[in-house]
């Protein structure tokens, strides 16, 4: 069954009107994309800063009202509905779990606002949700009188995940979720999150910079440049077997013990700019495979394996 | 609250404040028990007594009123305007800067340039307007006051707010089905509220002050009623022959605005979390040492770092955040220190140049050679001459480490500038010189840039720049890859690995990445609640670790190509480095662990370069 389906989905940020002259065109955070997420799959969404990872999320979860396209969930559309009918669907659990804490709340005021206002739920009911939710991410009861600024950022991150859980969502938007943790602990919650999965039957959004969590948590991964999907497949072989010669660079940048040190690119490229889009292929710029068409025209995702899609004119044959 | 109490009492002033304003504040209060005369009663036979006559303390004024009497009245309707004209200008002001600053754009706009047009009127002028169209009389001075007062709150807390509004918990907030006004109520406000108290405390003094002044105008209270502006205004006339009328109600004025003024002050540094966490003690120019022992002779390395320990002494708690650490580098060599955060690996850093903020930073044992020389030991001029000249940093954030002020080329000059004297072309040319040796694209034209302009990449390219900037011998680089995306981080790396063969630099490297060490450094050490575990060449540690820790924290890293699975993870937290258990600082979380782990010193054993501080190490270390 398709948890969540997201068609033409896009997010142009308007410039601010100069004084004189004519309307500048905006910037395109995210450029018209389609995917779905089966239910209780993980998508993994990888990209490097500025590619549009975060604009999706929020989207998704209603917190940011996209320019065209629309998404789905469970069937059913999801336009223009305010965050609260968002909020019993999808949730969120953001990348600096003390920021997203209120500082001036206890715990227990955080975990019980989702319940009260979402489900309207009366304080017996409240107690016994929150015990059993606080008992399924391994918190200890005692904390839920105490403020967020007492919390390590691995258990501030596991009330983060318990804040979520209280919606009792469907689907779970994770936007870095272990990239502010140590080594140590990012383990945990990673193994947490996937028993939570199974337990709840959940569906995961797992939005990361971080190639080999992302491999390591994912059933499919989509990779992110320049605001577009560039391409989607099986986290098995996206990064063994890409197709793409923007996935081969990111899986080649990362470094693994017992690789020699080589830089996979040394001309120092950037991003692309945004306020001024290259016409074509956005990586044609940094693409070692460019020819005259990358340049020229902008590449469709298309089919290249059973599962693999790739939008490039020039894919890497295996 | 006592801690709050506490503060503001250490504060001399604040404390004469309260003082002097509880005083008063008791007296006005206890007024209907005092055998007072009526302020209002008319004697004309009695005027101009003079203070401590009979029956009049401090004297009466032109119409034979009692001094005293209309003073303590006075006071307490000044000190009631006063503070009611607060409460209202704060309300009002904080709900229009909380709304504004809440929903942004356009709302935000009309709202605040209708504040502005307020301001834009001088405040007297605006108040004389407010009451000549109402009409003289206390409540209309204090709709005036109140209303000339609003600007300054709006504009403070909408700032705030508009800070606030964008943090995560805000969209959580949204997430959990708040609306607007439930949002604004509960998680906006209480985090507002500080900066309400803050703002009032400082201008109810000022609003007291305003409205006495209106009083005195004859546009405030009506005779007979008293108050402390009218009272002065009353007695101008008689300034010279009977001083007393004018100097009475004046030194009220004078003490209550002085008093909540001083009290206003001292709560606000009190309030503050900014000036609470130390910024009003400023930091030394460089770390403190109070080294006991014996300093431990010279070796023949570039760069060692003997027996380090660093603490932090915070009220009476002491946080061993580096404890009894030896590290040491030769030219051309990188060493790796890697280690979870709290884990002492950037103290450890900072204290070489002592570059660790003292207060509450303490040096308290060991030495830091460079060639031989005691640093530690060494004159604020000594170690300024060779920081940056000799021993060089890349920070983790180059955002936060240049100045957004500056042009990269300026700051680079400046650089060069402080150790040595070429000319302003000269600099100009070095740093370009730098900028393409850090393979920075479009050298010439990115030296006119602001650090805003470049991306993360570029960014740490002019960190590194600046590093090189005096040709130093040792590089120490505090995680310089952790902020960069990963395509960025293979060219850093790159570039830092051929600047070290080419210049023969040493680099100490500090880093929770293990991936990055092995790729990068010949030898690692590996630090745990502020002391080295496990050190030794790279390759042996990664392939052969004989400290659980090592070995658990390699197996925690996920690596590319391993597919879905469960991961291995540690148990528990590190500990806290202000409470350390007695004996293996990792014995709680080791599953090895023993009762021989928990007693006594657990020494770093092993044949040089290899090393391991436990008990039951995982791999024989020969």
């Amino acid at each position: 069954m398709t948890a969540l389906a997201v068609t033409d989905l896009s997010k142009t940020f308007p410039l601010p009107r100069r004084l004189f002259g004519p309307a500048r065109p905006g910037v395109r955070a995210v450029r018209p994309m389609s995917f779905t997420v089966e239910s209780g799959e993980t998508l993994g969404i990888v990209g490097e800063s500025g590619c549009g990872k975060s604009t999706l999320a929020r989207m998704l979860v209603g917190l940011l009202d996209p320019t065209t396209g629309h998404i789905e969930i469970a069937g059913k559309a999801l336009d223009n509905a305010d965050p609260a009918v968002f909020g019993r669907l999808i949730q969120y659990v953001f990348q600096d779990p003390i920021s997203s804490l209120n500082p001036r709340k206890t715990i227990r005021q955080i975990m019980e606002t989702p319940l009260k206002r979402l489900y309207g739920m009366e304080k017996a009911e409240r107690t016994a949700r929150i015990a059993e939710i606080f008992d399924s991410v391994n918190l200890r009861e005692e904390f839920l009188d105490r403020y967020p600024h007492e919390f390590s950022g691995g258990q501030a991150q596991r009330i983060g995940i318990a804040r979520a859980l209280a919606a009792s969502p469907r689907i779970i938007v994770l936007d870095e979720p272990v990239s502010a943790l140590d080594v140590s602990v990012q383990a945990q919650v990673l193994n947490l999150m996937a028993r939570l999965r199974d337990e709840f039957d959940l569906t995961y959004l797992f939005i990361s910079h971080d190639l080999a969590v992302v491999e390591a948590v994912s059933d499919r991964v989509v990779v992110l440049y320049f605001g577009a999907v560039v391409e989607i497949g099986n986290a098995k072989t996206i990064f063994s077997a890409p197709k793409h010669p923007y996935t081969k660079l990111l899986a080649d940048s990362a470094p693994v013990v017992g690789r020699p040190l080589t830089a996979p690119e040394q001309k120092g490229s950037e991003l692309p700019d945004p306020l001024n889009p290259p016409p074509g292929c956005a990586f044609a710029g940094r693409c070692p495979r460019a020819t005259q068409i990358c340049r020229a025209e902008d590449p469709a995702l298309r089919q290249m394996q059973e599962d693999q899609f790739a939008a490039c004119h020039h894919p890497i044959e295996s | 609250m006592s801690a709050f109490l506490r503060l503001l009492f250490r504060n001399r002033l604040a404390a004469l404040g309260a003082v002097v304003l509880g005083a008063i504040l008791l007296l006005v209060l206890a007024i209907p028990l005092l055998p007072l005369p009526d302020p209002d009663v008319i004697a004309t036979a009695d005027r101009f007594q003079p203070p401590f006559s009979e029956g009049h303390l401090l004297g009466t004024d032109h119409l034979g009123r009692d001094l005293l009497s209309r003073l303590l009245y006075g006071t307490r309707l000044s000190l009631a305007v006063g503070v009611v004209a607060a409460l209202i200008a704060a309300s009002i002001g904080s709900a229009i800067g909380i709304i504004a600053g809440y929903f942004g754009g356009r709302i935000d706009n009309i709202i605040m340039r209708g504040v502005d047009m307020l301001m834009a009127f001088p405040y007297i002028l605006l108040a004389l307007a407010i009451v000549a169209a109402l009409g003289p009389g206390l409540l209309n001075a204090l709709i005036a006051v109140a209303a000339v007062n609003i600007p300054f709150f709006a504009r403070n807390i909408r700032g705030i707010t508009a800070g606030l509004a964008q943090r995560e918990f805000i969209d959580a907030a949204r997430l959990a089905g708040l609306g607007h006004t439930r949002i604004i109520l509960q998680e906006l406000f209480p985090n507002v509220l500080p900066v309400i108290v803050i703002a009032m405390s400082t201008t109810v003094g000022w609003m007291i002050l305003e409205t006495a002044g209106l009083s005195f105008l004859g546009l405030g209270s009506q005779p007979p009623q008293a108050d402390l502006g009218s009272m002065l205004g009353e007695a101008r006339a008689a300034l010279i022959s009977a001083p007393h009328t004018s100097f009475v109600p004046g030194v009220m004025i004078f003490l209550i605005v002085m008093s909540v003024n001083l009290l206003g002050d001292g709560i606000r540094d009190a309030l503050d979390p900014r000036l609470k966490s130390g910024a009003l003690s400023r930091p030394l120019p460089m770390t403190q040492v109070r080294r006991r022992g014996d300093v431990p002779p010279a070796t023949d390395d570039l760069l060692a770092i003997q027996h380090l320990e660093t603490q932090f002494h915070v009220g009476k708690r002491i946080y061993r955040a580096v404890n009894r650490v030896s590290l040491a580098v030769k030219p051309g060599e990188c060493l790796g220190v890697i280690g979870e955060s709290g884990s002492g690996k950037s103290v450890t850093a900072l204290s070489v140049m002592g570059l660790v903020s003292s207060p509450p930073g303490v040096i308290t044992g060991g030495a830091v050679r460079l060639e031989g020389e005691d640093l530690l030991g060494a004159k604020y001029e000594t170690l300024r001459a060779k920081r940056g000249e000799k021993v060089a940093y890349i920070f983790q954030d180059p955002l936060a480490t240049l100045h957004p002020l500056y042009k990269v080329g300026h700051q680079l000059a400046e650089a060069i500038q402080v150790h040595h004297k070429p000319s302003d072309r000269e600099a100009r040319a070095r740093a370009l010189d730098l900028l393409k040796s850090v393979r920075m694209p479009n050298a010439e034209s990115r030296l006119d840039n602001y650090p805003h302009e470049m991306s993360g990449g570029m960014r740490q390219r002019v960190g590194i720049a600046m590093a090189l900037a005096n040709d130093p011998e040792v590089i120490i680089a505090d995680e310089p890859t952790t902020a960069l995306d990963v395509t960025v981080q293979a060219q850093i790396l790159a570039l830092l690995d051929d600047l070290r063969r080419e210049r023969g630099l040493a680099i100490v490297f500090i880093t929770h990445d293990f991936g990055v060490v092995a790729q990068l450094c010949d030898s690692v050490a590996v630090m745990y609640a502020g002391r080295i575990v496990e050190q030794g060449p790279t390759d042996t540690v990664l392939n052969a670790p004989a400290h659980p820790y090592t070995k658990r924290l390699i197996a925690c890293v996920p690596e590319l190509g391993g597919g879905q699975r469960e991961l291995a993870a540690i148990p528990g937290l590190p500990p806290v480095v202000d409470n350390l258990p007695e004996g293996c600082a990792f014995a709680p979380r080791c599953d090895k662990a023993r009762d021989e782990c928990r007693r006594g010193d657990i020494p770093l054993d092993g044949q040089a370069p290899r090393a391991v501080r436990c008990l039951f190490p995982e791999e024989p270390v020969t």
